[in-house]
């Protein structure tokens, strides 16, 4: 049978969907977000500790009276302030590092999978050993 | 104890509303209640228009995935116990786009699953008359983890790197992939390398490690991705190293 009138043309569904914008400061609501935020702010404190290591070593390479000068630029109460927060952020990074990579890997020991404070477990207890090292090495008199 | 618990649920109706709100329901409180079945009770007993995704109702369709106190959790694995007598909060998963109520569209996260090729690759098919390609346990514990996703997508809700950039693939396409690579049957790691080795792919993330926190399958994303960044790195190395390696 034919019609005359012509054919209602098909409309396709556009739903409105509702996208809610990422807020700015979407790493304040969550807890666990801060805490990623602050790990990876902590490369900038390790980036700073690297610079500050390479003028030392540097200055000390210049004699003593450089390496004096450098030794001033650290009394500085402003330098005092900013490594004291580099050094929480230097642990904080070291301690996230560790126990990520325990994360990161997989490694098979006949099959098994390795548990992961096997592997994060020997990373600390070097770290201590190394740490506590230099702590003897420069404190001893 | 109260016989009952305040759900905030979020309300949005495309036809007439330009954002969602809430509304509260009182629905019995019952100890072996979660809270899917809170709200099948709101639907029969108090506003059929609700709309969300469900099916199995026992934690293996990934169907009924929603935040609960702003937390992606899957609903039929979340009891009203848990958080009674404090009221509950539902909303749809986070970063996707909110089509009615509690359902979101998943269009996004389905393109970007297909272009991981899920699926098993093989170079030579072998006839069916030879049977099947055998596994030993170690093959099988190699990926099965993986093999667990159910998708659904509560990782995607958890992610911020996917909330901040759409184009990043997400936690759980990667992990399947991995998952594929891992399985000592398939062929086709070379086929997924160019498409997980990509800055919105592997590269994109930054570890934060949420999607492996909230997922309810234990199949752990950011391990893959990680495990497959160091994958991708060797490979580079090799083939700066050793260019005339066959590759």
């Amino acid at each position: 049978m034919k019609s005359a009138a012509a054919p209602t043309p098909y409309t396709l569904n556009h739903p409105r969907w509702y996208r809610k914008r990422v807020s700015t400061y979407w790493w304040l609501q969550r807890w666990e977000y801060l805490r990623f935020v602050l790990r990876e702010i902590s490369s900038v404190f390790i980036a700073w500790f690297v610079v500050l290591t390479l003028v030392q070593i540097y200055s000390a390479s210049k004699g003593p009276n450089a390496y004096g000068d450098f030794l001033e630029f650290l009394k500085n109460p402003f330098v005092v302030a900013l490594n004291i927060i580099s050094f929480f952020f230097v642990v904080y990074h070291s301690i996230t590092w560790f126990n990520l990579s325990a994360r990161a890997m997989s490694i098979r020991v006949g099959g098994k999978k390795v548990p992961g404070f096997m592997i994060s477990g020997p990373n600390f207890v070097a770290w201590f050993v190394i740490s506590a090292v230099i702590a003897w090495l420069l404190l001893r008199r | 104890m109260a016989d009952t618990i305040k759900l905030e649920v979020s309300r949005y109706s495309p036809e007439t509303d330009a954002a969602p709100h809430f509304q509260s329901f009182e629905v019995p409180f019952r100890r072996d209640w979660v809270v899917l079945d809170a709200l099948n009770y709101i639907k029969d007993k108090q506003d059929g228009s609700l709309t969300y995704r469900w099916s199995c109702r026992m934690g293996i369709c990934g169907s009924c995935g929603m935040l609960v106190n702003g937390e992606p959790k899957l609903t039929c694995a979340t009891f009203l116990a848990d958080y009674a007598p404090q009221s509950i909060r539902v909303e749809p998963l986070r970063n996707f786009p909110v089509i009615r109520d509690l359902v979101i569209a998943m269009n996004d996260f389905m393109r970007k699953l297909q272009k991981m090729k899920p699926w098993l690759i093989r170079k030579d098919e072998k006839p069916v008359s030879e049977g099947e390609y055998l596994q030993t346990p170690e093959q099988l514990e190699a990926f099965k983890q993986y093999s667990m996703c159910i998708n659904c997508m509560l990782c995607y809700a958890a992610c911020p790197v996917y909330g901040l950039d759409p184009l990043f693939s997400g936690p759980a396409a990667i992990a399947l992939a991995q998952r594929y690579n891992l399985d000592s049957r398939d062929q086709g790691a070379k086929d997924r390398f160019p498409v997980l080795s990509q800055h919105d792919a592997i590269w994109g993330c930054t570890f934060v490690g949420e999607c492996t926190r909230v997922c309810p399958k234990h199949v752990d994303p950011a391990g893959a991705i990680q495990q497959y960044k160091l994958t991708a790195a060797l490979d580079w190395a090799k083939s700066v190293l050793m260019p005339w390696g066959g590759k």
